[in-house]
């Protein structure tokens, strides 16, 4: 495909720029036992974890693919046209200066030395298999913050990496868990201790290079109790004719009373398979919160969960998703109300435009031990054209008849008088149409921090521009 | 400014308006009167280029220039405004960012400095009679007749226009707003033409037109001066139906 037809098929996307593939060590393309191994052994992990990979590797083998979502495209990944592994930098920097100049460079050109020295607490900077970048503010770690790339973290704290590892989202939980937990490599790893307060938001930033590259991050994260944090999540890739594979898995603890926020904005290009598995623990009085933002790649399968444990424990998912051509966005949410008196609220809004499909898919189940509990589901839609696609598949399993639960659904095209109206303003269509869209994810956009909501509106008016006819 | 020659206008099959003509110079205020559906709004509408109607013969002449092919956002730019009957909401957009995306889309080079641009705003909010925190809101969404009306008028004064259309800006006021409303449209006519579109003479108490034109069934049928409002007040229009 030559660059303007790649341009073609994905628009103008921003960060379809690649650099020279530098490996230091790149596996063979494909999947096999002996990968696996390979992958723990060059980490000097302990056994236990090259068992877990082993066993996952197995668990992968045998599951089926998932029967909805996509299945056409989740049929298209040739798992051996993959590369498992590949190493571009052979240690994790503390300075910008010592990251090898091509990944300087293009963390550069994505903002992101800049945005830490500004209101970031701490960055990860992940290239292909493995951060090559990390760095905390000192405070945070006076304050025994820890945040750490999950490969060094596994090697300083085994311990609680043992403890908390596939405790939230199991191997076996789907298809691609088994896979990322067989194959993971790079994601972050953070503790942070009792009553301890991150002000500042911590940011990882995922990105991949290489073409046929399967990028399989791990992130734990522990609030212990009563304490809080915000984590930022970033990622975009190169725009090649050949498709990449992102299969992250995302584990969060909340103890009692502690609140973590999530926050991803997912600009991937138009040839990553994006099937993550999100899942999050709340116990007694902690808060998890979700504001994840779905713009790019070519099929997201993502469903951000909470397991409300404790009493008293609140869930917030607030997601919005963009399908534009040849794109799917499968997303929604999954609230499980285990405790007695907890709550959530989920707000779901997709666009759709020239073909693209937005799906919400959402489950909330009540137990019937969880006896008070309170949730809120809002799923709006808003289709740019005929062509596009918007379905909705809400899942409710309630056991227990005291819960008081609301669900509003809504379906909306942009209507000619709100166009005509824009335009007599001033505005030509396209600018009309970047403000009624970035008007519909304000709800979302607003819960990003400032540069991310300026950079998420930005894009939304680019995704407009030219699209229009 | 505006020369409206012998317009034919059409909605599918339905001929809405039927041969009006009309000339509008800097600085005077016309008003047109006439019955619901006897085409008034449609007028205001087609002069700004709203896309559901069709012009089947005649002309619209904007500063002598030919119109029928510029977009609407272009007539904006060059000096038309039309204040809607029906405002929509734009739910999500803050009237402040959208005031400001308006002012430089419409002023472009002669657009004001943020600087500027606050001042502006306040001094005509203040004008208005509208509290600062109609800013932070959304775009029409969940306001009253009389707020949606005052926001018009608003962006009206910020955009500076050459030509206003006022589609019914009269209805929903009650007597302060509709005085405030009258006084907004007061400054701008001495270096703007103005049409009025109103069913009723209350407005022109307080906006004193240079013309009245009544219109009826799609055409105008008597041209007068503020008497001639006086006198529809007074008599309806049945007597110029014979």
């Amino acid at each position: 495909m030559s660059g303007d037809t790649a341009r073609e098929a994905v628009g103008d996307y921003r960060y379809g720029f690649h650099d020279p593939e530098n490996a230091t060590i790149r596996f063979d393309k494909g999947l096999s036992e002996q990968v696996v191994r390979d992958i723990s052994k060059l980490k000097e992990e302990p056994e236990w974890m090259t068992e877990i990979r082993v066993k996952a590797y197995h668990r992968f083998m045998e599951m089926p693919m998932p029967s909805w979502g996509n299945c056409d495209m989740l049929n298209q990944i040739d798992f051996d046209a993959v590369t498992y592994f590949l190493r571009s930098s052979d240690r994790t920097e503390k300075d910008w200066d010592d990251v090898p100049d091509d990944i300087k460079n293009t963390f550069d050109r994505l903002g992101i030395p800049e945005a830490e020295q500004k209101w970031l607490g701490g960055v990860t900077a992940q290239y292909e298999s493995e951060a090559v970048y990390h760095s905390i503010r000192e405070d945070l770690e006076e304050q025994g913050v820890l945040f750490l790339d999950m490969d060094s973290g596994l090697k300083e704290y085994p311990e609680i990496v043992k403890k908390y590892f596939c405790s939230v989202i199991p191997a076996s939980d789907n298809k691609f868990s088994a896979l990322n937990t067989a194959v993971w490599s790079g994601g972050s790893f953070i503790y942070v201790p009792k009553g301890v307060h991150v002000e500042m938001p911590v940011q990882a930033y995922f990105r991949i290079n290489a073409k046929n590259m399967g990028q399989f991050e791990r992130t734990l994260i522990i609030a212990d109790e009563g304490s809080s944090l915000h984590y930022v999540e970033g990622c975009t890739a190169p725009t090649y004719s050949t498709e990449s594979l992102h299969s992250a898995v995302v584990e969060l603890i909340a103890m009692e009373g502690a609140k973590i926020r999530y926050s991803t904005v997912q600009n991937w290009s138009a040839n990553v398979y994006n099937l993550v598995t999100k899942r999050g623990i709340a116990h007694s009085n902690a808060t998890i919160e979700w504001v994840d933002g779905n713009i790019g790649s070519k099929l997201t399968m993502k469903y951000p969960a909470v397991i409300l444990k404790g009493e008293g424990a609140h869930a917030e998912v607030i997601s919005v998703a963009y399908a534009g051509k040849g794109q799917h966005q499968d997303a929604g949410a999954k609230v499980h109300h285990l405790a007695p008196n907890t709550t959530s609220n989920i707000l779901s809004k997709s666009i759709s435009k020239n073909g693209g499909r937005s799906s919400y898919r959402g489950m909330l189940q009540v137990t019937p031990k969880a006896n008070g509990c309170r949730s809120k589901v809002i799923c709006d839609a808003l289709m740019l054209d005929s062509d596009s696609q918007s379905d909705t598949y809400p899942t409710m399993e309630i056991g227990n008849s005291s819960a008081d639960l609301e669900h509003e659904a809504s379906v909306s095209k942009v209507s000619n008088d709100q166009l005509f109206y824009l335009m007599s303003r001033g505005h030509s269509e396209e600018e009309a149409m970047g403000m009624i869209v970035n008007g519909f994810f304000e709800p979302f956009t607003r819960e990003l921090p400032m540069e991310y909501a300026v950079e998420l509106n930005r894009l939304l008016e680019l995704e407009m521009e030219g699209s229009i006819g | 400014m505006l020369a409206v020659e012998n317009l034919h206008v059409s909605v599918g099959d339905t001929e809405i308006i039927k041969g009006v003509s009309l000339k509008i110079n800097l600085g005077e205020v016309h008003a047109i009167m006439g019955r619901n559906g006897s085409g008034k709004s449609t007028l205001a509408n087609v002069i700004m280029g709203h896309p559901a109607y069709e012009i089947t013969s005649g002309e619209i002449k904007f500063k002598g220039t030919p119109i029928d092919e510029m977009e609407v956002f272009e007539r904006a730019r060059a000096g038309m405004f039309l204040s809607f009957q029906y405002p929509s909401s734009i739910p999500g957009v803050q009237v402040g960012t959208f005031l400001r995306k308006s002012v430089s889309a419409v002023r472009g080079d002669d657009a004001p400095s943020a600087r500027e641009f606050r001042k502006e705003l306040k001094m005509h909010m203040e004008a208005l009679d509208m509290d600062k925190s109609f800013l932070s809101r959304y775009v029409n969404d969940g306001f009253s007749g009389g707020e949606k009306k005052r926001l018009e008028i608003l962006q009206m004064l910020l955009l500076n226009p050459k030509l206003a259309l006022l589609d019914e800006t009269d209805s929903g006021l009650d007597i302060d707003a509709l005085r405030v409303v009258a006084d907004g449209i007061n400054s701008i006519t001495p270096n703007a033409g103005c049409l009025l579109i109103t069913h009723y003479q209350r407005l022109l108490d307080h906006v004193k037109p240079d013309y009245v034109h009544v219109m009826i069934d799609g055409k105008i049928v008597k041209t007068g001066d503020a008497e001639l409002a006086t006198k529809l007040e007074l008599r309806g229009y049945d007597w110029l139906e014979a």
